[in-house]
């Protein structure tokens, strides 16, 4: 034995000497500062670079499409407030938008145009959210506070407009809960007059910021190609240079009514994202400008008394209206069309798509939605490999997800 | 010496000692206001006026917060590591001259015992790291270790400017030699200065080199394990470490205890001002400066750190050698 090891150690002395290594697994997640909500990465590095990128999802299932065969149309609105939380308002219009067209419901122009401003305050709303993580992954601390400073505005005036802030429910199958007021669109206009001065703010504190620009040009780059490819839609799509927005090729609410440009990148790489979604700031604030100063007058909700519940003072004083609102509310719309539908709607994260079979009851016999966040959190691998640790978080930053979404 | 001498040690170092740790404890509430402002917020409010008391408060809770020690830890090293971090933060001021005749041990190579216990301090972020049994820790001490490698040479080197004009690496003499201007106002110093204020920031692992404890990469970095005090400890050394940098760079190019009015002739009505004050308004100018770069830039990225240090802090030092020795001998 004693001569085996001696052997053993003569061998190792004639060849260079060898230490083995392996890969040093990480467990990132889902508790973790900087993955955005439950996600969990499994990173194999070598020393600080990724080797491999393994990511699990399904920490913050919680069933949605499963309980909305269990609810009726109605009852699925604040479902989807709860998808993708960041941005609820252009969730529930996502939905609405769906059913409408599968029932067939025309909304009143005002309705139209108040869902477009909802739909683009969410997309500031959210965009802001974003910048101000992206930034904080990355180590600015300050354009993180300065972001919630103005999405704190908008929150404000989303209470005024449904009473919530967050989980807003606002918009209804065939319309939108309430009406705003012209106090409410002068504050809102208000808020469009200074809020490119604060993008100017945060471009000024990281656009031109030697170490921004070294963390983020040449990161994380998805070729147009590829981006297609992997399914991957909205401003991460539009960073690679693909001028894809479905708010222009399937224009729903008064997008074609308003003048607005789809902002592209060049490279796909972690700063052309950022600087698209730095632009779709500006478009989305140009929209709602001409937005309220085109908004007719006129009802909020559609003539569509099947599918749409009846006035509140109506019930409380007429013996039909309390019967079909009692039919409504419990069993939902009973005449609803039979079929299936798919229709998508452009959200701050990309392409939100609600497959919907009805079999004519009040129910949707199956509904299925399609989250960007889920197609981009698989990219992440393509995006990680190869990089280093820190470069993890800045890709998990500009695909821009919400495991709320992602894991419904 | 004489008893009466060590009695007077013994009360210096507890004067220096106890004025540190109130000063980190109202150094991390002059932070938390100063980005605070910066932030578009107020900062602590809460506890006494204006949040005064805050830094009380969260020392007591530091200290009365479970001590939580992973059980696979190598313990001796877990409990040794963040007291090698404080006893090298606190033995460095042993030597600072806070004013011209006060500084607790005068020793002849003052600056050279500066620059060894911050990489002694470095240490016990290594160990922590190693110690903790974590991979975020773990890799938040390897980071650490690049780091020192990268910094220390430069922040050496680009002292040496100063030892050269100075003739002395006595850190009294050292001021003594900015009687007439500080090293700062000559241009030759204008890179060494630089270097050195950046290096520092490395050295205490603030923003942007804060790598060792990334929030959003590592966690915590080398103290995701740590609680309680031990936590604290490492606090402690971070702003204990942040102060001796400040006044160890305003002993080296900022003339030290000597204030403008020793340098220009119309503001020799200051002179009643005392020498500390001077001091102590460089060193916490200093101190401001590194607050403000916290909450402006973003974190660099490991290598990038690297090649910062190595790529363009170490030839600039090395240049700016040559041109100090050059002018020197002319």
């Amino acid at each position: 034995m004693m001569e085996d090891m001696k052997s053993g150690l003569d061998n190792k002395t004639d060849d260079a000497p060898r230490i083995a290594t392996k890969e040093l697994t990480l467990s990132m997640g889902p508790q973790h500062p900087a993955t955005h909500g439950v996600l969990r990465l499994v990173l194999d590095l070598d020393g600080e670079t990724v080797v491999k990128c393994t990511p699990y999802v399904g920490y913050l299932h919680r069933g949605v499409e499963k309980l909305s065969e269990y609810r009726n149309y109605f009852q699925i609105i604040p479902l989807t407030d709860r998808l993708d939380y960041i941005s609820s308002m252009a969730g529930n219009i996502g939905y609405c938008v769906a059913v409408e067209k599968l029932f067939d419901i025309q909304l009143p122009e005002r309705a139209q145009y108040i869902r477009t401003i909802a739909a683009e305050m969410a997309r500031i709303t959210n965009h802001l959210l974003w910048l101000a993580t992206h930034a904080l992954d990355i180590g600015a601390m300050t354009v993180f506070l300065y972001c919630f400073r103005e999405r704190e505005v908008i929150l404000d005036l989303f209470e005024r407009m449904s009473g919530a802030r967050l989980t807003v429910s606002y918009p209804r199958i065939g319309g939108v809960k309430n009406n705003v007021d012209a106090k409410w669109l002068d504050d809102l206009y208000r808020f469009t007059d200074e809020f490119p001065m604060r993008l100017e703010q945060y471009e000024t504190l990281i656009d031109k910021n030697r170490i921004w620009l070294r963390r983020t040009k040449g990161i994380g780059i998805i070729s147009a190609e590829d981006a297609i490819n992997w399914g991957i839609s909205g401003p991460t799509l539009r960073g690679s240079g693909v001028p894809y927005d479905i708010r222009r090729y399937m224009p729903y609410g008064v997008y074609d009514k308003v003048k607005w440009e789809v902002p592209v990148g060049k490279n796909g790489d972690v700063y052309d994202r950022y600087r698209v979604r730095m632009e779709e700031f500006r478009q989305s604030n140009s929209i709602i400008r001409q937005c309220i100063k085109q908004i007719p007058d006129g009802p909020v909700m559609a003539d569509a008394p099947k599918f749409i519940l009846p006035a509140k003072d109506k019930v409380l004083s007429d013996m039909e209206h309390l019967i079909r609102q009692f039919v409504l509310i419990t069993k939902g719309p009973q005449s609803a069309p039979e079929g299936e539908i798919y229709v998508a709607t452009e959200v701050p994260k990309g392409e939100l798509g609600f497959y919907i079979i009805s079999d004519g009851t009040g129910k949707p016999y199956r509904m299925r939605v399609r989250a960007p966040s889920f197609v981009h959190v698989a990219v992440l691998p393509k995006l990680c490999e190869g990089g280093f640790v820190a470069d993890v978080i800045a890709n998990i930053g500009t695909i821009d997800i919400v495991l709320g979404e992602c894991d419904r | 010496m004489s008893i009466m001498d060590w009695a007077w040690l013994l009360i210096k170092i507890l004067i220096v000692i106890g004025i540190t740790m109130l000063h980190v404890a109202y150094v991390v509430y002059f932070e938390r206001k100063v980005i605070g402002h910066m932030q578009a917020r107020m900062g602590p409010m809460r506890v006494g006026w204006h949040g005064l008391l805050q830094p009380i408060a969260d020392g007591i809770k530091l200290f009365f917060k479970e001590d939580i020690i992973p059980s696979n830890a190598d313990k001796p090293l877990f409990y040794i590591a963040p007291v090698i971090s404080v006893i090298a933060a606190l033995a460095s001021l042993a030597v600072l001259p806070i004013w011209e005749a006060f500084s607790i041990v005068n020793i002849n190579i003052g600056l050279l015992y500066i620059l060894a216990l911050s990489s002694v301090g470095t240490f016990g972020i290594i160990l922590a790291g190693w110690a903790s049994n974590s991979k975020y820790a773990f890799l938040g001490s390897l980071r650490s270790a690049a780091q020192v490698i990268s910094y220390e040479i430069s922040m050496g080197l680009s002292l040496v400017p100063v030892i050269l004009f100075a003739g002395s690496t006595d850190l009294v003499d050292i001021v003594n030699a900015q009687v007439k201007y500080p090293f700062i106002a000559n241009p030759i110093f204008i890179v060494p200065f630089f270097v050195c204020l950046m290096a520092a920031i490395a050295e205490t692992n603030r923003a942007p080199f804060d790598l060792p404890e990334a929030e959003t990469e590592l966690v915590a970095g080398y103290a995701t394990e740590y609680s309680g005090i031990r936590f604290g400890l490492f606090f402690i050394a971070e702003y204990a470490g942040m102060f001796i940098m400040s006044a160890f760079i305003t002993v080296c190019f900022l003339g030290g205890w000597y204030g403008p009015d020793a340098w220009i002739p119309w503001l020799g009505f200051l002179s009643f001002v005392p020498n500390w004050i001077w001091f102590m308004l460089k060193v916490y100018s200093l101190i401001f400066f590194y607050f403000w770069i916290r909450a402006t830039l973003p974190r660099y990225r490991y290598d990038q750190l690297m090649g910062l240090g190595w790529k363009i802090f170490l030839p600039l030092t090395l240049a700016s050698i040559v041109v100090a020795a050059v002018v020197k001998i002319l």
